[in-house]
């Protein structure tokens, strides 16, 4: 039998809401380690891949490995917790939130104390709390976001936003970690910012990365591999010069942009 | 200001409210005392809907319900076996009532776990599906509890209701009951477990995207919320020494929750300030609503004013301060002391409040 090292690994899946095929026979492997990019043009079905991948739906067709194991339909807090995190392309942060327990509450999925330590605040539970706040003001730091850590969620601007979602994935532990257009309404000073963090966790923790992203300096810039999708369908694979010398795709992108001009 | 010295102006808080509540028990007459303890009781029931409505973010109507079987519950037990035969005279009553008889501490707390019983079969089955679906269910819950209770007179003597309850229920009781609940429902709050039902209110797609398993926590939070409603249940037929179905009519839970949102979804200062408004100004308008003169001017007669006056109360909160009285402000000694500070000695607060 041949050895499994994949991470990731989507069997052909696909994706049906009623007569509509949003996502058709998709074929992905992520190796450990990889910075893969996912384009297309709007409503190709980038995000309906990540919406199985996390198990808010199930493939229609054919299933999901994770780690060699079958994780199709598996319930979405189950996916966390066996290490794939993701941000949303509509930031859902909790607003009326401060910004650390919005970091703080991605620790809860690997709490040890039961429910009655946690209300009598037992010894064990405190120390646990207190790992949790330490680790959670670290990860503030990362993305400078320490000192506003009793604010509400919602009163960051926008690209801030972005950097506290991404930062609270990180906060459940991920090995996978999916990225929907995290550079989405950034000023280009924050976009360069946010390459290099992207970068910089990827190898501070270790992590296997999949990014949905419109913005083609972000993906080309980062990311080794790109699969373009249109159509629910996968039109083309390759380094960053392989997709941008690739007729399929710049008929896909033409094709919109003319829809648009 | 630190964490001891917070707990430190508790306790001596608690020790002042003891103090209190022992003047008020032996002074005050049985009228003032009964909306003490109405209030007091009002406080645990608000502070456990708080908790499944203001920091989980389900809406629940089924108050009534769970403080019904909590009533009968209590009653049932603390009653004296030959006092229960006597008064079963629809239909006798049947074992093992007949035999049992507890002390109200523990009929208390079997009230509870029967009340948090309940939840756990509506909440396992409804908190399971997306959307709001509890407030119906919970609704449907509360007039079945109501409907079965008058149609099995051998437990519950029917629709004559159960007469001659012991008056257990004091202020040490009623207050006692409300300082403990509020003690357990900060703990869960300020908990990682309460970030997570919080991470739930504000947004379900998120929480489970994070590992949060969203059944659990919402049936836990129910499930809790249930237990102190059937416990207030149980405190409040001793006070009252009579129930029947009627008392625990829609009206009940419609009123537990107006003091949720007057005082703030989410803060239980909130809740445990409008359970005393609540029921001090209901008592007011009692008098109001009874008609009265002042000199030569005589006012008549108004019934219904109460009601009247709590749903415009609550219509203008909605449409004026939906976040209610405190919204989700809580009171901590550091946040009075900043403003005293600022009130009295106009000095600018320096700590921030983060107890
Ligand atoms: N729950 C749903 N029900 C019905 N149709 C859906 C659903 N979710 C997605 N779709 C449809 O599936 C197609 C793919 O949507 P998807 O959100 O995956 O696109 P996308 O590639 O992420 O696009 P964008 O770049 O605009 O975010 C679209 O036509 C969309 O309308
Ligand atoms: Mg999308």
């Amino acid at each position: 039998m041949e050895e499994k090292k994949e991470l990731l690994f989507l069997d052909h899946i696909t994706m049906k809401f009623g007569g509509l095929v949003a996502v058709n026979n998709f074929y992905l492997k992520l190796l450990p380690g990889e910075l893969v990019g996912l384009i297309g043009p709007n409503g190709a079905g980038k995000t309906t891949v990540f919406n199985m991948i996390t198990g808010i739906y199930t493939p229609t067709l054919n299933r999901i490995y994770f780690q060699g194991k079958d994780i199709t339909g598996l319930r979405p807090d189950l996916i966390a917790k066996i290490g794939i995190a993701r941000t949303f392309q509509n930031i859902r942060l909790m607003v009326n939130l401060s910004v650390l327990d919005n970091v703080m509450i991605g620790f809860h999925l690997h709490l040890q104390s039961n429910l009655t330590s946690a209300i009598f605040k037992l010894p064990g539970y405190m120390q646990e709390e207190k790992n949790i706040y330490h680790k959670s003001l670290e990860l503030l730091k990362q993305v400078e976001l320490e000192e506003f850590k009793m604010e509400k969620a919602g009163s960051l601007p926008y690209g801030q936003q972005r950097k506290l979602e991404i930062v609270r994935a990180l906060a459940t532990q991920p090995k996978l970690l999916l990225l929907d257009e995290p550079a989405a309404g950034m000023n280009p000073q924050e976009t360069k910012e946010l390459m290099d963090f992207i970068l910089k966790i990827q190898k501070d923790f270790d992590l296997t990365i999949l990014l949905i992203e419109h913005d083609m300096k972000v993906v080309m810039g980062i990311c080794r591999r790109i699969i373009v999708m249109d159509y629910g369908i996968t039109i083309a694979e390759g380094n960053p010069a392989e997709i941008q010398r690739n007729p399929e795709v710049i008929k896909a992108y033409l094709g919109v942009e003319a829809n648009y001009a | 200001m630190g964490k001891k010295k917070e707990a430190r102006y508790t306790i001596l808080a608690l020790i002042a409210l003891a103090i209190l509540v022992y003047f008020a028990q032996n002074n005050l007459d049985d009228y003032k005392l009964r909306i003490l303890n109405i209030s007091a009781i009002y406080v645990t029931l608000g502070v456990s809907l708080n908790l499944i409505f203001g920091f989980t973010g389900q809406f629940s109507l089924g108050h009534a319900g769970f403080m019904a079987i909590g009533a009968y519950v209590t009653t049932l037990l603390v009653l004296p076996p030959w006092y229960k035969e006597m008064i079963f005279i629809i239909k006798p009553l049947i074992w093992p009532f007949t035999i049992i008889q507890a002390p109200f501490l523990i009929a208390l707390i079997i009230s509870g776990i029967f009340a948090a019983g309940a939840a756990l079969l509506i909440g396992l089955p409804v908190l399971r599906l997306k959307g709001d679906y509890l407030g119906i269910a919970t609704l449907g819950f509360a007039e079945i509890i109501r409907i079965i209770a008058n149609n099995i007179p051998q437990v519950t003597n029917g629709a004559l209701g159960i007469k001659g309850i012991p008056e257990f229920t004091n202020l040490y009781w009623s207050v006692g009951v409300a300082i403990f609940t509020i003690y357990i429902v900060r703990g869960l709050i300020s908990s990682s477990y309460g970030r997570a039902l919080m991470a739930i209110r504000e947004n379900e797609i998120a929480a489970e995207a994070i590992g949060v398993n969203l059944t659990y926590h919402k049936v836990m939070s129910f499930t809790l919320s249930a237990f102190f409603a059937g416990v207030a249940g149980g405190l409040f037929a001793c006070l009252i020494s009579t129930i029947d179905p009627k008392a625990f009519m829609f009206t009940m839970s419609y009123n537990i929750l107006l003091v949720v949102v007057l005082g703030g979804m989410g803060s239980i200062t909130g809740t445990v300030l409008a359970a005393f408004f609540y029921n001090f100004f209901l008592e007011y308008l009692r008098s109001v609503e009874a008609g009265f003169s002042i000199g030569p001017l005589t006012i008549p007669e108004i019934p219904g004013l109460r009601m009247v006056t709590f749903s415009i109360l609550l219509l203008l909160v909605i449409i004026f301060r939906q976040q209610g009285l405190l919204g989700g402000w809580e009171f901590s000694w550091s946040r009075l002391i900043n403003i005293i500070k600022k009130i009295f000695f106009h000095q600018r607060a320096t700590e921030g409040g983060n107890g």
